[in-house]
C-alpha cells in the first residue's frame, strides 16, 4: 500500500517534470523556416532535376556528346535524345560541337575518347520530370560532365506537361 | 430610465443572448490560444497566414464549417443523429446562467440558491448527447467513443460531485455568488483550505470535458474521431463549441470555488474572473499538449482507486473540522 | 431500406468476407476495420479485429494496399538501374536498403570497396539510423495520443537531413551508395556538422528522457503490453528491436559483421520482458549506440577513393546466387540475388523485417484492448511499403 503511494508520487512528480519541460519550451523561439518570408539555407546541397551545361567557350552550346549513355542507364527511362550528324541536312547550324576529349569517366577513371570524331547536332535533350526518380545515375554516368543538377526545388505546374522540359531550351533561355 | 435588467425575464434573456455571444466569443479565442499554445510550445508559429498574427484564422475556420455540406451515414438514425450536436450544445447554455462574472448583482444571469446543482445537472446531458452520436451515426467507431464517453462521465461524476460538496459544506451554500463571496482577500480562498479538493475537481474536469489525457471518447489514433467521426460542416462545429463552452463552464466553476471568483485588487471584478478562467483554461492546454493519453481501464482506475477514496476522505475531514470549528 | 444499402451493409471485399470471427461465449461480436485509412496504421495497413466490448479477440492485418511490385522491378532492370528502388521500399532507412543491394551486388560481382568508402557508409547509414528511430519515436507517441514529442523529433531528425543532403543530395529516399562505394565524398562541412549534431543530440536525448520516458503515463501505456516471448519472436522470425526486446541480444553488425562494424566498440541493448517498453528502450538506446559508431567512425577515417576506381564499365555479376544481409533499423534487411550472368538479376528476393515483425501483431493482440493494440502495432515500428514492397 505504501510502497503503491509512493510509486504514484514518483509518477506524479515525472508529469510535473514534463509541464516544466514543455512549459520551458513554450518561452523559446519558433524553429519554423516561414517559408514564404524565409527560406531554407542548404539549397546548394540540394540535387534537384538535370539541366545541361553549356560549353566553356560558348555558354549556349551545350556540352553534350549524344554518347546516350544517361538515357540508357535511367531507371525511368526520362531522358529524350535526338540528334543528327552535321552536314547530312540542310540545318543551318553549322557551328562544330567539340568533344571532350581525355575527360575522366566518373565511374571508372578510364578517359573518355569518343569512337570517331563525328560531329553531331544537338535537337533535342527532353527530361520528364513526372518519372524522375533523382538518383543522379545520369550525372555520374555522363563521361563529359555534360548534365548537372539544378537547385531548383520550388516547383509547381497545372499539368504533367508542366514538368516535362526541353534542357537544350533551358540551356539556351538561362543567359 | 427604468432598470430593465431589474425585471426577470428581460434579465434572463438579455443573459441569455450575453451568454450566446460570450460562447460564440470564446470559442474563436480559445480555438486560437489553443492553437497558439500549440504552436509555442511545439516551437512552431501556429496559424499565422489569416490576419495579423492569424488573429483571423477561427473566423476562417468557422465560417469554413458554416459553408460546409451537412451530411449524415447511409443508415444513419436521422432524428437521433441531426438532434445529437443540438442536444450537445443546448444545455451548455443553461450551465452559464448562475455563474458570478463580476461582483454586481447584473454579471449573474440568474441568482440561483442550487445554481451549482444546476451547473452540475446540465453539464451532464452532454454525455447524452454523446451517446446519441454513438447509437446514431451507425459507425463502430463513434459507437466505441460513445461507450468510452458514457463511463467516463459517470466515474468521474462522482469525484467531481463530492470535491464540490466539500466546499458547500464549508460555505453551507449551493449558490455561487455566495460561495465568491466567502472568499474576499487571498488567503480566504478556497485552494487554500481545500487544496486537495482543487486537484480533484481539475482532474475529474478534465476528464469530464473530454480533454487530453483524458480524451478518450475522441481518442484520434484509436477511434479515429470517436463519437463525432461522421459529423461534418456545423454539426462538428457545435460539438467543438460545445467543447470549449463546458471548459469554459468547469474553469469558471473551479474559479468560484476555489479561486475566489471576481476577487482580486486593482482591476475590476469581471476581468480578474476571466483572467482566472483563461488561466486554468491554459493549463488545461498545457496538459493536453505534453502528455499522452491514458488508457481506458487506467483512466476509471484513477477515478475508482485514487479520486474516490481521497475525496471521500477530503469530504469527512472537511466534515469533521466543521464540527470542530462551530 | 433500399436494396443497395443492405449490400452495402452485408458484403464486404474479399478479406471481410473470408474473416472468420472466433466469436464469445454471448456470441455478441464487433468486427471492426481499422485500415487502410487509419491514424495508427502508419499508411495503408488494414486490419480487421473482432472486438468484444474494446478487447481484441482475433485481429488480421491485411497487406497489399501499396504493393509495387518491386521484386519484378529487379527482374527488368539491370543491376544499376535498380538503385533508386532500394531508397523506395523502406523509405526510412533508405541507405540500410542501399547498403544491402548494393553489397549483395559487391559480393556476387567481387567489387572491393575502399576502407573511405566503409567508413562512409557506416556513418550515414547510422545517422539514417537515428534519423528513423527518430520517426519512429514521435509516431509511436503519437499514437499514445502525445502530440508534442513527435514535432520535437522533427526538429533533431531536420538536422540529420540536412547533413544527409550535403552528401547524397536529397532528404528522404536517398540513392546514395554505389557498387563499389558511394556516390560522393564526404566533405569538411559534413564532418562539421557531423561532429556538431553529435554534442547537439546528446543534450536531447535526456530531455526525451524526462519528457516521455520517464513519465508515468507513458509507462503505463508500454509496461507489461504485448509481451513477447523469446519462442514467439522466433518462430515469427523476428528481427531488429523487436527480437532484442524480447532478451536476444541478435544484431547482424554484432553476428555476422559485414562492412567494417567489427572495428567498432558498441553495445546491443536487449530488453528483458518483451514488452512494448522493452521494444522502447532497446530503440531509444540503440539511438545512444549510433551516436557512439559515428563519433568512432569519425575519428577513424581513412584517406583514400570513396569509390572504386577500377570498375568495370557494366555490371555483369557471374552465375549464381548471393545472399546478403544488413541491420536496418526495423531489424534484419536480407537481399538475395540470383544471376544468370547477363545485366539484370534473374529473381532478386528483399526480405523486409517488417513482414516477420508485423504477424506478431495478430498473435501479441489477441485479448488486449483497442489502445493496447494501437501500443502494440506502434512498438513493432511498421513501415507499410517495406511490408508490401
Amino acid at each position: 500500500m505504501l510502497k503503491d503511494i509512493g510509486k504514484t508520487l514518483i509518477g506524479l512528480w515525472s508529469l510535473i517534470i514534463g509541464l516544466k519541460i514543455t512549459g520551458k519550451e513554450f518561452f523559446k523561439p519558433w524553429l519554423t523556416v516561414h517559408y514564404p518570408r524565409q527560406e531554407v539555407k542548404n539549397l546548394n546541397t540540394y540535387r534537384g532535376h538535370i539541366e545541361l551545361t553549356g560549353q566553356e567557350t560558348d555558354p549556349w552550346k551545350p556540352k553534350c556528346v549524344m554518347c546516350g549513355k544517361c538515357a540508357e542507364i535511367c531507371p525511368s527511362g526520362c531522358i529524350h535524345i535526338e540528334f543528327h550528324i552535321a552536314g547530312e541536312d540542310d540545318s543551318s547550324q553549322t557551328e562544330k560541337i567539340l568533344i571532350g576529349v581525355g575527360v575522366e569517366i566518373p565511374f571508372s577513371g578510364k578517359k573518355f575518347v569518343p569512337a570517331a570524331k563525328i560531329e553531331r547536332e544537338l535537337d533535342i535533350f527532353n527530361l520528364n520530370y513526372n518519372l524522375c526518380s533523382l538518383c543522379g545515375l545520369c550525372v555520374q554516368n555522363c563521361p563529359v560532365d555534360a548534365i548537372k543538377f539544378s537547385k531548383d526545388v520550388y516547383l509547381a505546374g497545372r499539368s504533367r506537361q508542366d514538368f516535362e522540359y526541353d534542357l537544350l531550351a533551358r540551356l539556351k533561355g538561362q543567359g | 430610465m427604468i432598470n430593465f435588467l431589474s425585471i426577470p425575464l428581460i434579465h434572463i434573456i438579455v443573459a441569455l443572448v450575453a451568454i450566446l455571444a460570450f460562447i460564440g466569443l470564446n470559442g474563436v479565442v480559445l480555438v486560437y490560444m489553443e492553437r497558439k499554445v500549440a504552436g509555442f510550445i511545439q516551437r512552431r508559429p501556429g496559424p499565422y497566414e489569416v490576419g495579423p498574427q492569424g488573429l483571423l484564422q477561427p473566423v476562417a475556420d468557422a465560417l469554413k464549417l458554416l459553408g460546409k455540406q451537412l451530411t449524415s451515414p447511409m443508415g444513419a438514425d436521422k432524428i437521433l443523429f441531426w438532434s445529437a450536436p443540438i442536444i450537445s450544445f443546448a444545455p451548455v447554455v443553461v450551465c452559464f446562467l448562475p455563474i458570478p462574472f463580476g461582483p454586481s448583482p447584473n454579471s449573474t444571469g440568474m441568482e440561483l440558491n442550487l445554481g451549482l446543482l444546476l451547473v452540475l445537472a446540465f453539464s451532464g446531458i452532454n454525455v447524452f448527447a454523446l451517446c446519441m452520436t454513438g447509437w446514431g451515426s451507425n459507425n463502430k467507431y463513434s459507437l466505441l467513443g460513445a461507450a468510452r464517453a458514457v463511463s467516463q462521465s459517470v466515474a468521474y461524476e462522482i469525484p467531481l460531485l463530492l470535491a464540490v460538496l466539500s466546499i458547500a459544506f464549508q460555505t453551507g451554500s449551493l449558490n455561487l455568488s455566495e460561495i465568491v463571496q466567502s472568499q474576499q482577500g487571498v488567503i480566504h480562498w478556497h485552494i487554500f483550505m481545500q487544496p486537495l479538493a482543487f486537484i480533484i475537481y481539475f482532474i475529474s474536469a478534465t476528464a469530464e470535458t473530454n480533454r487530453a489525457p483524458f480524451d478518450l471518447p475522441e481518442a484520434e489514433s484509436e477511434l479515429t474521431a470517436g463519437f463525432h467521426t461522421e459529423y461534418s460542416g456545423m454539426t462538428f462545429g457545435l460539438f467543438f463549441l460545445a467543447e470549449y463552452a463546458y471548459m469554459i463552464v468547469v474553469c469558471s466553476v473551479a474559479t468560484a470555488l476555489f479561486l475566489g471568483g471576481w476577487d482580486g485588487p486593482f482591476f475590476d471584478g469581471f476581468w480578474w474572473f476571466l483572467f482566472k478562467v483563461y488561466a486554468l483554461m491554459l493549463v488545461l492546454m498545457w496538459f493536453r499538449w505534453t502528455y499522452p493519453r491514458v488508457r481506458f481501464d487506467q483512466l476509471l482506475n484513477i477515478c475508482w482507486k485514487w479520486l474516490i477514496p481521497l475525496s471521500v476522505l477530503n469530504l469527512i475531514l472537511t466534515a469533521f473540522f466543521i464540527k470542530l470549528v462551530h | 431500406m433500399k436494396p443497395n444499402e443492405s449490400k452495402f451493409e452485408l458484403n464486404g471485399d474479399y478479406y471481410s468476407t473470408r474473416f472468420e470471427p472466433s466469436g464469445s461465449e454471448t456470441g455478441d461480436t464487433l468486427i471492426l476495420n481499422m485500415g487502410p485509412q487509419h491514424p495508427s496504421t502508419h499508411g495503408v495497413l488494414r486490419i480487421i479485429v473482432e472486438l468484444d466490448g474494446e478487447y481484441i479477440k482475433k485481429a488480421e492485418p491485411v497487406l497489399g494496399y501499396i504493393h509495387r511490385m518491386h521484386e519484378k522491378m529487379g527482374e527488368v532492370k539491370t543491376y544499376m538501374q535498380y538503385l533508386p528502388n532500394m531508397g523506395r521500399v523502406d523509405y526510412l532507412h533508405a541507405l540500410a536498403w542501399n547498403w544491402a543491394y548494393v553489397g549483395a551486388v559487391e559480393k556476387l560481382t567481387g567489387i572491393e570497396v575502399p576502407q573511405r568508402a566503409e567508413y562512409i557508409r557506416v556513418i550515414t547509414c547510422e545517422l539514417n539510423r537515428i534519423c528513423s528511430h527518430l520517426l519512429w519515436w514521435g509516431a509511436y507517441l503519437l499514437d499514445l495520443g502525445a502530440f508534442t514529442p513527435i514535432l520535437y523529433a522533427f526538429v533533431d531528425r531536420e538536422k540529420i537531413m540536412d547533413i544527409l543532403q550535403i552528401v547524397t543530395g536529397s532528404r528522404l529516399t536517398y540513392c546514395y551508395y554505389r557498387f563499389g562505394g558511394v556516390s560522393a565524398d564526404i566533405t569538411d562541412e559534413f564532418i562539421n556538422q557531423t561532429k556538431e549534431f553529435l554534442t547537439y543530440f546528446k543534450t536531447r536525448i535526456p530531455m526525451y528522457h524526462d519528457l516521455v520516458t520517464g513519465n508515468m503515463i507513458l509507462r503505463g501505456r508500454c509496461e507489461d503490453i504485448g509481451v513477447l516471448s523469446v519462442e514467439t519472436a522466433k518462430q515469427y522470425g523476428a528481427t531488429g528491436p523487436v527480437l532484442r526486446g524480447s532478451g536476444i541480444a541478435y544484431d547482424v553488425r554484432k553476428v555476422e559483421p559485414y562492412s567494417v562494424y567489427d572495428k567498432f566498440d558498441f553495445k546491443i541493448p536487449v530488453g528483458q520482458n518483451g514488452d512494448a517498453m522493452d521494444r522502447y528502450d532497446v530503440r531509444v538506446a540503440e539511438m545512444t549506440e549510433s551516436l557512439k559508431i559515428i563519433e568512432q567512425a569519425l575519428e577513424s577515417l581513412p584517406d583514400g577513393h570513396y569509390i572504386n576506381p577500377n570498375l568495370p564499365d557494366r555490371i555483369m555479376p557471374p552465375k549464381g546466387e548471393v545472399y546478403y544481409a544488413v541491420e536496418g533499423a526495423r531489424g534484419k534487411i536480407g537481399i538475395y540475388i540470383i544471376s544468370d550472368g547477363t545485366a539484370k538479376p534473374y529473381r532478386l528476393k528483399l526480405r523486409a523485417p517488417g513482414f516477420s515483425n508485423l504477424h506478431l501483431f495478430a498473435e501479441l493482440s489477441q485479448g488486449t484492448l483497442l489502445s493496447d493494440a494501437v501500443s502494440i502495432l506502434g512498438s513493432l515500428d511498421l513501415v507499410i511499403p517495406e511490408i508490401d514492397r
